[in-house]
């Protein structure tokens, strides 16, 4: 089944399918069967929407409890609903990665994930990885090797290098080349952000703080 | 008292400037904490969205706002092109919405009906034939007798090049939060010139500039584009009173971003060479055209050819074409990069019908230039740094196999000269010192220039200084465009906490029993020249204050620089590139820049500022353009999925060497921001055409176009 293969959809919480979410804001029934060809079969989920609906986000280890249309966005929740502004909103069509968060340990573009379907999974954010005044060490990497300029696409960055690196902690410039590429940067800070990494990720191997 | 020497301290006594410092605002920006102008949010604040026309060319006839307006959640609509306007380019602003959500508001702005009259368009200018009427000649410049010389000269080179126009594409979009309550306005911009864009507004909207408070930390890209208040802040500001003074954002979308607010001329040019056999150019002919959108323009002729302005013979001609595209505004170095791109073209091409090394005829040509002995110099050096010697090959000769590697050359003049600039500096009795500018930084490393130039003057550390920047309460400080920044606000900080250090002197004069002219402020501490031990620290000096602290201030006037700034500085950059001729895609292995510079202040940001120019470049060379469609007159990749910028992975290695040397230095401190970003688009050109043995005359070098050339030689 579709579904069974969306992991992003089991870890939902009861009543919130994917389904029940485009049902809600109501595309028409000839879009739904195209989507989902096993609809008519299932049982009908709750409408949500198209109004605002409640919703609990776990972000940096502290559940929010915020009322949001269906359509909203997670990057637009974090910004405008709970002030998590350091996720930019740049292209808001999933090319550019300014709004990278880590979802449930995978980096993901905010702007591409609705905020109801983010529910349940832990979210970081780069408020959360440098929450207390101290640098996680990819961020304070990049303020060493000067790794941003403007610093608009750099938080995306830096959340991006931390889940490569979390994933890949002892990588060659080849693969930081490859695994970066993800996120665009207009200054034109790439040189940096290559020794940025490789420097975080030896510091990290070497027992700073990892969160 | 006589006026301080405010001259830089001698190279080796600087303890501060010159030396490698992180970016202070760096921690506020990696980890989030940095607000920008679109990550303002204000107690009550609503979202405004705008309607854009679709059309190119359009006349309005009605706009019907009353279903937006009766929509839950709408609190005021704006009608900003009302009937009779006459649309010019699409993603004109038609109307705007304010609302509680943005989603409200963008379901509001669906809800307003407009009735066109679509006119005919013209988005295109490639084809200079095609323009008819479109066509704004530009008048001859005639230099010398170019007829006769081209009579007299050995060869003649002609060729035909093109740059398109590209888009500044700033991270961060154009916008604001605004509130207007009452008499006077909150406004939190995304600008290049926070001192000036208060009054901008404040024109457009008739109130006295002294009501309207501008405040930004932090600025996401700007490149040319930010100085104005723009129809935007207006009608966000309009909105903000009609919704009874709550604030308001408004930020563009995408789309209208790249449509709408800023682009960069495009330069296409015919241009004929004629020269002796050693590489001498003695004859310069030029057909340029090009467009800035609807009110002609294209790339400046006056910038042709570029730095070897004293060919003897010259003739220039130049024509701007109008076309229904979204207005061109100032780009990262106006003109400079298509003026090199079609002059270092147009030499490259000169050196291969004389099977000349490029090397060689670029350097007999610098006598033409304003500075030839630093041209030399700085191609000898770019010429080491690229291995020119051992990896340069005569064109198309790059031997078998299908992946050709080749090399190219690209220079570069700009300005710099520093603006004007007003600094306020406060010594507090407790020791703290603040450092207060209405300038900005733009990621250019302004503030943490400002910390290091009164760090030095003040014997303190950078973390001891308080820079106040982003506010136009402060002190006025110009607008960041024309690399005119780090001369403004180094000069004026300098003096201000020069100015301050010698009310600081006098105060404490008497503690330590000698004149004021006798003490110095050396590692925070103030003590008797050289004699560290008859001293106070800088707590202890500064408590000599009492209750009052010292304020002062400092001015750069550029008409009187003093010996600490100057203008005028070159640059080459040598690229080299694979192609693989069978697929047509370029590579860029390596882009070597060499720049002159002045005085460094924190080579750590100047480095960055030229990685940077080169990177743009190199986005500018393979993959940038504006591509308009003239079936709907739409911009058919106002996207960042096809409006393509370089990924980290497509900008090969970078070496960077900055001409720091005691001559440049004793010119003083130089503007560092626009120079390197000329060269590269010129030198990653002739390097495909020095690859593959053909020239393809249009950049981005993409696949297609490289291909195209390759067939045309095999045809």
């Amino acid at each position: 089944m579709k579904r069974s293969k969306d992991p992003e959809s089991q870890a939902q919480p009861k009543g919130l399918s994917r389904r029940g979410f485009i049902r809600g804001v109501g595309l028409s029934g000839g879009a739904v069967g195209l989507l989902h060809p096993e609809g008519e079969a299932a049982p009908a989920p709750a409408v949500l929407g198209p109004g605002p609906v409640p919703i609990t986000l776990l972000v940096n280890g502290k559940p929010h409890k915020l009322e949001v249309e269906p359509r909203v966005t997670l990057l637009d929740a974090l910004r405008d609903r709970l002030d998590l502004t350091g996720a930019k909103r740049v292209c808001d069509r999933g090319t550019c990665g300014a709004c990278t968060v880590i979802l449930g340990g995978k980096a993901v573009y905010a702007c591409s994930v609705l905020a109801i379907d983010a529910q349940g999974k832990p979210i970081q954010t780069v408020e959360g990885i440098n929450a207390g005044g101290r640098l996680h060490p990819v961020a304070s990497a990049f303020v060493n090797q000067d790794a941003l300029q403007c610093g608009f696409c750099t938080p995306g960055f830096v959340m991006a290098a931390k889940a490569f690196l979390d994933r890949n902690p002892n990588p060659t410039l080849e693969q930081v080349r490859k695994g970066l590429g993800g996120n665009l940067c207009r200054c034109g800070t790439y040189v940096g952000i290559r020794q940025a990494v490789l420097e975080a990720a030896k510091q990290m191997r070497g027992g700073a703080r990892n969160v | 008292m006589s006026e301080p020497n405010y001259r830089w301290p001698a190279r080796d006594k600087r303890r501060v400037m010159g030396t490698r410092v992180n970016r202070i605002d760096g921690p506020a920006k990696v980890s989030g904490r940095g607000k920008y102008g679109s990550d303002i949010n204000q107690p009550g604040m609503l979202f405004a969205a705008l309607l854009t026309c679709p059309h190119a060319h359009a006349r309005v006839r009605s706009v019907d706002i009353k279903e937006a307006q009766a929509l839950k959640g709408v609190t005021a609509v704006e009608v900003m092109s009302g009937p009779g306007t006459v649309i010019q380019w699409a993603g004109t602003e038609v109307a705007a919405v304010a609302a509680l959500t943005e989603e409200i508001a963008r379901d509001a702005v669906r809800r307003i009906k407009v009735d066109y009259e679509v006119l005919s368009h013209a988005v295109k200018e490639e084809d200079l034939k095609a323009a008819g009427g479109r066509s704004k000649p530009a008048g001859e410049v005639l230099v010398g007798d170019p007829d006769d010389a081209f009579k007299k000269a050995d060869v003649i080179s002609e060729g035909e090049y093109g740059i398109p126009v590209l888009q500044h594409c700033c991270l961060e979009p154009h916008g604001q939060v605004v509130m207007w309550k009452g008499d006077t306005i909150e406004y939190w911009p995304s600008t290049q010139n926070v001192s000036g864009i208060g009054g901008d507004l404040a024109q457009s909207l008739s109130i006295p500039a002294a009501n309207v408070h501008v405040r930004q930390d932090h600025v996401g890209g700007g490149f040319g584009s930010k100085f104005s208040a723009d129809r935007w802040g207006v009608v966000a500001a309009k909105l903000s009173k009609a919704s009874g003074g709550r604030p308001v954002k408004l930020f563009l979308d995408r789309r209208t971003e790249l449509e709408i607010a800023g682009s960069r001329p495009s330069g296409f040019a015919r241009i004929r060479l004629g020269a002796r056999k050693d590489g001498t150019i003695i004859a310069w002919e030029s057909q340029s055209w090009g467009t800035s959108g609807p009110g002609g323009g294209g790339v400046a002729a006056t910038q042709l050819p570029y730095v070897f302005v004293n060919i003897p013979n010259k003739r220039v001609n130049h024509t701007g074409v109008i076309t229904h595209t979204g207005p061109a505004r100032a780009w990262r170095a106006p003109n400079h990069p298509q003026a090199s791109f079609l002059t270092c073209c147009a030499i490259e091409d000169l050196a291969a019908k004389l099977n000349l090394d490029p090397l060689e005829v670029f350097d007999r040509n610098f006598q033409y230039t304003a500075r030839p002995e630093v041209y030399r110099a700085q191609l000898r050096k770019a010429a080491e740094l690229s291995e020119w010697e051992k990896l340069w090959h005569p064109r198309g000769q790059a031997g078998p196999g299908p992946v050709k590697r080749g090399l190219g050359i690209g220079v570069a003049t700009w300005g710099g000269l520093g603006h004007a600039s007003d600094c306020r500096t406060t010594i507090h009795p407790d020791g703290s010192v603040e450092v207060e500018l209405g300038s900005q930084d733009l990621g250019t490393g302004t503030r943490t220039v400002i910390a290091m130039v009164a760090a030095e003057t003040l014997g303190l550390s950078v973390g001891q200084i308080q820079v106040k920047i982003g506010d136009n309460r402060y002190p006025p400080s110009g607008g960041s465009g024309g690399s005119t920044t780090v001369g403004g606000v180094a000069v004026s900080t300098r003096k201000s906490t020069m100015n301050a250090l010698q009310k600081l002197l006098e105060a404490v004069a008497p503690a330590l029993g000698v004149s004021a002219d006798q003490l110095e402020a050396v590692d925070g501490r103030i003590q008797v020249r050289g004699n560290p031990a008859k001293s106070l620290t800088w707590k202890a000096a500064c408590q000599k204050l009492g209750v009052k602290p010292i304020v002062e201030m400092g001015r750069n006037d550029p008409k009187n620089p003093m010996g600490m700034i100057s203008q005028g500085v070159g640059g080459i950059q040598i690229a080299d590139v694979s192609v693989d001729v069978e697929t047509g895609v370029v590579k860029l292995n390596r882009l070597v820049a060499v720049q002159d510079c002045g005085l460094i202040i924190n080579p750590k940001t100047a480095e960055s500022q030229v990685y940077g120019a080169c990177i743009m470049s190199i986005c500018g060379a393979l993959f940038e353009e504006r591509i308009m469609c003239q079936q709907t007159g739409r911009f058919l990749n106002a996207d960042m999925e096809f409006y393509k910028l370089a990924g980290i992975d497509d900008i090969g290695e970078i070496i960077v060497h900055l001409d720091i040397t005691p001559e440049h230095d004793a010119r003083g401190v130089i503007g560092l921001g626009e120079p390197p970003v000329v060269p590269g688009i010129a030198a990653i050109a002739n390097a495909v055409a020095n690859a593959i043995g053909v020239r393809v005359p249009r950049v981005p070098l993409t696949p297609d176009r490289v291909l195209a050339a390759l067939e045309g030689r095999r045809a």
